[in-house]
């Protein structure tokens, strides 16, 4: 049972930071990031080359990762997204764009780094183990203590400083922030790139124990929307809820069904629909955000 | 009026005659597989589009041309059943699904709705794989072609197998499904049915206000969407003789939406020509070896840039920014 929990809450913890990113670029723009798994692959890549090929420590690939992913987002909005959204007579013109940018991602990763699995080196030895109840490597703990701070400094970032603010307030009304003198184009691009940013640190941290390969991208991008269904699109208690529930299920189901064969995604989808048919707007959404 | 008449004229004159002959003048026979597919992904996309013209973004067209697929390939091998009436078993049973999932899921608006088609379309590649009817992973292979239809002793289609070219068959097969499905759009759109649907785009509330049965709506044009889809998904199945899980994914169910934002949203011929454009170029594309995917994604985003509202609005005179 302990082990079932420590699995939830370390898988929770990397899900949440995931879906953190995607919900935050949701509410500021309204656009559903389809290429943030690919931005996550993308990372884990970057961390990968300047940690396992050219022999740097850890926290630079990490460093690296995070202020690379972040430009490309900001670029990203700046000269993609920003003309799209001008110029379209519907919103969703945006998912068109949003998966371009996906397969073109994914292009750029086959010819950047190869279609191989990739990882890195262990970077802390040993494994901690409570009486044969409670047992885990250092390094999953590390990464999971890491994901968790990260959350914290996200949180803090939101809630405290000017930024975050004003990214609230253009999260809640774009029109009213605008009016409140908010330089909207210059948040959302901030907003872009933060949530670009932190797909890209997920990735690095990632790359330390599962690794990445190309196929990950589209299947991370499923996994992010459904913690955003969960907890309620936009809002970023949501995102967190919705993350650390789906590693908990994940990690419950894996053990529990696991004598009924491969079935713990089709029941966790099962229990979403049934939830979402009383309660559309997940957990925390606005209703229709 | 006319020229609506002469230009429906003229396409079915290239697809039912231009291009086989040029295709028996050229010998470029392998085309007749890359027409075919853009065919029956048209179909598909047609009912992509028409729950974008209720309002909802649809991705989770994948599922049902897989689960179409699935119908039409176990009916055949299974229960022995003629290909021919697969075909509407598939549709049917795919707008019976998406009857009982629709009625929860139609309340979700915007990204919820597309994010939980999405979901279900990996949900049904799961489901495929952790079936016994399905055969899991190993999928069901050497389908048989599809046999004779005949009605009262009357040979209307003969048997695939003894065809000297199969390949022609299939894409008339294809061809026409596409433009009866086309057919049947365009009547939905110009009737009643479709003045309720534009209502329902605008604003839903409204239109319940004044009477409109939006739920009602809603799953009915659900149901015909993946009725199209389960319909293509059946008919690519007897062209690859096989089926797998992993036939119809993710990626599958993005394209069907890209091929109606290409082609544009307000057109009904406008994901049959995104079809088109995308899959034909992509297959084009392939020349080019590992650099084809990043060829194609920068002409996707480029062409977003240029005409965000589809390639069909160039000859939208009365377009007007948002």
């Amino acid at each position: 049972m302990e082990q079932i929990l420590a699995n939830g809450l370390y898988l929770g913890a990397q899900y949440a930071l995931i879906a953190l990113g995607l919900t935050l670029i949701f509410s500021l723009m309204n656009v559903l990031n389809f290429a943030h798994g690919q931005m996550y692959v993308f990372g884990g890549f970057v961390t990968y080359t300047i940690v396992a090929q050219w022999g740097m420590p850890f926290i630079v690939g990490l460093i690296a990762s995070a202020v690379m992913l972040a430009v490309m987002g900001a670029l990203i909005e700046v000269f993609l997204f920003r003309p799209v959204i001008r110029k379209s007579k519907r919103d969703e013109s945006t998912m068109l764009l949003a998966a371009g940018i996906a397969f073109f991602l994914d292009a750029v990763i086959l010819l950047l780094f190869g279609e191989k699995q990739r990882g890195v080196p262990k970077i802390v030895n040993g494994v901690f183990n409570w009486d044969m109840r409670l047992i885990m490597p250092y390094d999953r703990i590390l990464i999971g203590v890491l994901a968790i701070a990260i959350i914290a400094g996200f949180i803090a970032l939101m809630q405290y400083s000017k930024t975050g603010r004003a990214m609230r307030a253009l999260a809640q009304d774009r029109v009213a922030a605008q009016l409140m003198g908010v330089d909207v184009d210059r948040y959302s691009m901030i907003g872009f790139a933060l949530g670009a940013m932190l797909a890209g640190l997920v990735g690095g941290l990632l790359v330390t124990i599962t690794g990445v390969n190309l196929g990950m991208g589209g299947p991370t991008s499923v996994k992010a929307f459904m913690m955003i269904m969960i907890g309620g699109a936009g809002v970023i208690s949501g995102a967190i809820a919705g993350g650390f529930i789906l590693g908990m299920m994940e990690s419950i189901g894996l053990t529990v069904l696991a004598v009924y064969g491969d079935i713990t995604y089709l029941a966790i989808f099962a229990s979403l629909m049934v939830f979402l048919a009383f309660r559309p707007q997940g957990l925390m959404g606005k209703p229709w955000g | 009026m006319n020229k609506q008449f002469l230009g429906l004229g003229a396409f079915l004159l290239a697809v039912f005659v231009l291009v086989p002959v040029l295709i028996a003048a050229s010998g470029r026979w392998d085309l007749y597989y890359t027409l075919t597919s853009v065919a029956l992904l048209a179909i598909g996309s047609a009912g992509v589009w028409l729950t974008f013209y209720i309002g909802r973004i649809n991705i989770g067209q994948g599922a049902y041309a897989l689960m179409g697929g699935y119908v039409s390939a176990v009916l055949m091998t299974q229960v022995g059943v003629s290909f021919w009436l697969t075909l509407p078993a598939a549709g049917l049973f795919c707008a019976m699904i998406s009857v009982l999932i629709g009625l929860p899921i139609l309340r979700l608006r915007g990204v919820y709705f597309a994010m939980i088609t999405l979901v279900l379309t990996e949900v049904t590649r799961l489901s495929a794989l952790a079936l016994s009817v399905t055969n899991g992973a190993k999928g069901i292979t050497s389908i048989p072609l599809p046999g004779a239809l005949k009605i009262f002793g009357i040979t209307i289609i003969p048997d695939f197998a003894t065809m000297a070219n199969p390949k022609l068959a299939f894409y008339l097969l294809a061809v026409t499904l596409m433009v009866l499905s086309y057919a049947a759009l365009w009547r939905i759109v110009n009737s009643r049915l479709g003045h309720l649907c534009r209502s329902l785009q605008q604003n839903e509330e409204l239109a319940a206000s004044i009477g409109v049965n939006t739920a009602y709506l809603r799953v009915l044009a659900y149901a015909i969407s993946s009725f199209f889809g389960g319909l293509s998904g059946a008919v690519f199945v007897a062209i690859s003789q096989s089926i797998y899980p992993s036939s119809f994914a993710v990626t599958d169910s993005v394209n069907f939406m890209l091929y109606c934002f290409v082609g544009g949203l307000g057109f009904v011929a406008g994901p049959m020509l995104g079809t088109f454009l995308l899959y034909f170029g992509w297959d084009l594309l392939s020349v080019a070896s590992e650099y084809q995917l990043l060829i194609y994604s920068s002409a996707m985003i480029a062409l977003m840039l240029v005409l965000p509202n589809g390639v069909l609005s160039l000859f939208d005179k009365k377009g007007g920014q948002k």
